[in-house]
C-alpha cells in the first residue's frame, strides 16, 4: 500500500514536471515523456510509448490527458492514472488562471495592441500548418476527401453544428469501411 | 442552467468528442464560445498565441481561461474538470482491452471519418480567422488600400514559409510577429 502511494506520488511529480516544460502541448509532449518515463524511470519501454500515442489518437480528448491517464494507469492503476493526469494539468491550470486575472487589462496597453496585431497574422500561419499536418495523418482515399470537403463547406459556409459534423463523419467513415469490407474491396 | 453547470457540460462535450487533441479542438471551441458570447474570434486567436507561449496542453489552457473569464475560480476548475473527465474515464475503461479495441472494424471505420473531418474543420477555422485577420473591417476597397492589410499579409506569408519549410518553433513565430507589429505600430505605419 505504502509502495503504491509512493509510486503515485512519483507519477504526480514526474507528470507535473512534464506539464511545466512542454510548450505547445500534445505531440510536443511525447519526446519529453520518452525522456522522463522511458529513459530515466524505465517505467514503460519504447513499444509501450508507441501504444500510448496510438491510444491517445483513437480516444477522444487532449493527447496530453490521454497519455498521462494511460501511462499512470499502466504503472499504478486508477490511483496512478489520477496522479499522472492531475500532475500534467496542474501547472497549466495555475499559470493560465493567473494570466486570466490580468490579460484583459494587459491587452489595453498600446504596445500589446500592436504586438497582437502582428501575432494574429502569425497565428493564422500556425493554424494552416495544423491543417497541413492533420492532412498528412489523415487517410488518403475518396471517402476521406469527401468528408474533408463536406466538413469544411458545412461549417464554413452554413455554420453547421460541429458536434453533428463530427458524429456524422464517424458514422459515414464506419459505413464506408463496412461496405468496402463486405464488397471485399479496399477503400 | 447555472453558469457553472453550463461550463462543465460544454467542456465535457469537447473532451468527449474531439479526437487528435490540440488544434483539432479549435473549431469546436470557436463554435462554443461564439454561441455563448464568451469570446470573440479575435480574442480566441489572441489566446491561441498566449497558450503557445505558456506551458501545457492547449485544450487545458483554454478551458481554464474561458472558465475563469466566465465563472471565476470555480468556473476554471469546473471547465477543466469537464474537459479532462471523458478521456480519463474512457482510457481507464479501454486500457485493458486496447488491442481488441484498436483492431475492431468499428474503431477503424470511425477513425477514417474522424481523422478526415478534423482536416475540414480546422480549414473552416482558418477561413474565419483569416477573415478576422485581413478583413476585420469588412471586405471593401479601402481594406486593400490600407497598410494594415499588407503588414498582416507580409507577416502571414513569412510565418507560413518559416513554419512549413524551415520548421521554425511556433514561439519564435509569435515573438517575431509581435516585434514586427510593435515596430510598424510605433513608426505609425499601421493603426490599431
Amino acid at each position: 500500500m505504502k509502495q503504491k502511494f509512493k509510486l503515485c506520488l512519483q507519477l504526480f511529480l514526474t507528470f507535473m514536471k512534464i506539464g511545466v516544460v512542454t510548450f505547445g502541448g500534445g505531440y510536443a509532449m511525447i519526446p519529453i515523456i520518452e525522456n522522463e518515463i522511458t529513459d530515466k524511470k524505465g517505467w514503460i519501454d519504447a513499444d509501450d510509448l508507441l501504444e500510448v500515442v496510438a491510444i491517445s489518437e483513437t480516444t477522444p480528448g487532449p493527447i496530453a490527458i490521454c497519455s498521462a491517464t494511460f501511462i499512470g494507469y499502466k504503472i499504478a492503476g486508477v490511483c496512478g492514472a489520477f496522479a499522472a493526469t492531475f500532475g500534467v494539468v496542474l501547472p497549466s491550470f495555475v499559470i493560465i488562471y493567473i494570466i486570466s486575472l490580468f490579460l484583459r487589462t494587459f491587452e489595453e496597453l498600446q504596445v500589446i495592441k500592436y504586438a497582437f496585431f502582428g501575432i494574429r497574422a502569425g497565428v493564422l500561419a500556425l493554424l494552416i500548418k495544423a491543417v497541413v499536418s492533420m492532412f498528412k495523418k489523415a487517410p488518403k482515399n475518396i471517402v476521406a476527401y469527401i468528408i474533408m470537403a463536406a466538413s469544411f463547406a458545412t461549417v464554413a459556409f452554413f455554420s453547421a453544428n460541429v458536434i453533428i459534423v463530427i458524429v456524422s463523419a464517424a458514422v459515414i467513415g464506419l459505413a464506408a469501411t463496412l461496405i468496402a469490407k463486405k464488397a471485399g474491396k479496399k477503400l | 442552467m447555472s453558469i457553472f453547470l453550463l461550463l462543465f457540460l460544454e467542456f465535457f462535450k469537447m473532451g468527449a468528442l474531439t479526437f487528435g487533441g490540440g488544434y483539432a479542438m479549435i473549431p469546436f471551441i470557436e463554435e462554443t464560445v461564439l454561441r455563448h458570447g464568451w469570446m470573440t474570434t479575435r480574442e480566441l486567436v489572441d489566446f491561441i498565441a498566449v497558450s503557445e507561449s505558456t506551458p501545457g496542453a492547449f485544450a487545458v489552457n483554454i478551458s481554464t481561461y474561458i472558465g475563469s473569464e466566465v465563472g471565476g475560480f470555480p468556473g476554471a476548475v469546473l471547465s477543466t474538470l469537464g474537459l479532462v473527465l471523458p478521456p480519463f474515464i474512457i482510457i481507464i475503461l479501454i486500457a485493458k482491452v486496447y488491442e481488441k479495441f484498436k483492431q475492431s472494424t468499428i474503431v477503424q471505420g470511425a477513425m477514417l471519418g474522424l481523422k478526415s473531418t478534423v482536416v475540414g474543420l480546422i480549414a473552416a477555422t482558418v477561413m474565419s480567422v483569416g477573415l478576422e485577420v485581413f478583413f476585420s473591417g469588412g471586405i471593401k476597397t479601402e481594406t486593400f488600400l490600407s497598410a494594415n492589410f499588407y503588414v498582416s499579409l507580409g507577416i502571414f506569408a513569412a510565418a507560413l514559409f518559416l513554419l512549413l519549410y524551415k520548421k521554425l518553433n511556433p514561439i519564435l513565430i509569435i515573438v517575431g510577429s509581435a516585434v514586427i507589429g510593435i515596430i510598424f505600430g510605433y513608426t505609425g505605419v499601421i493603426s490599431v
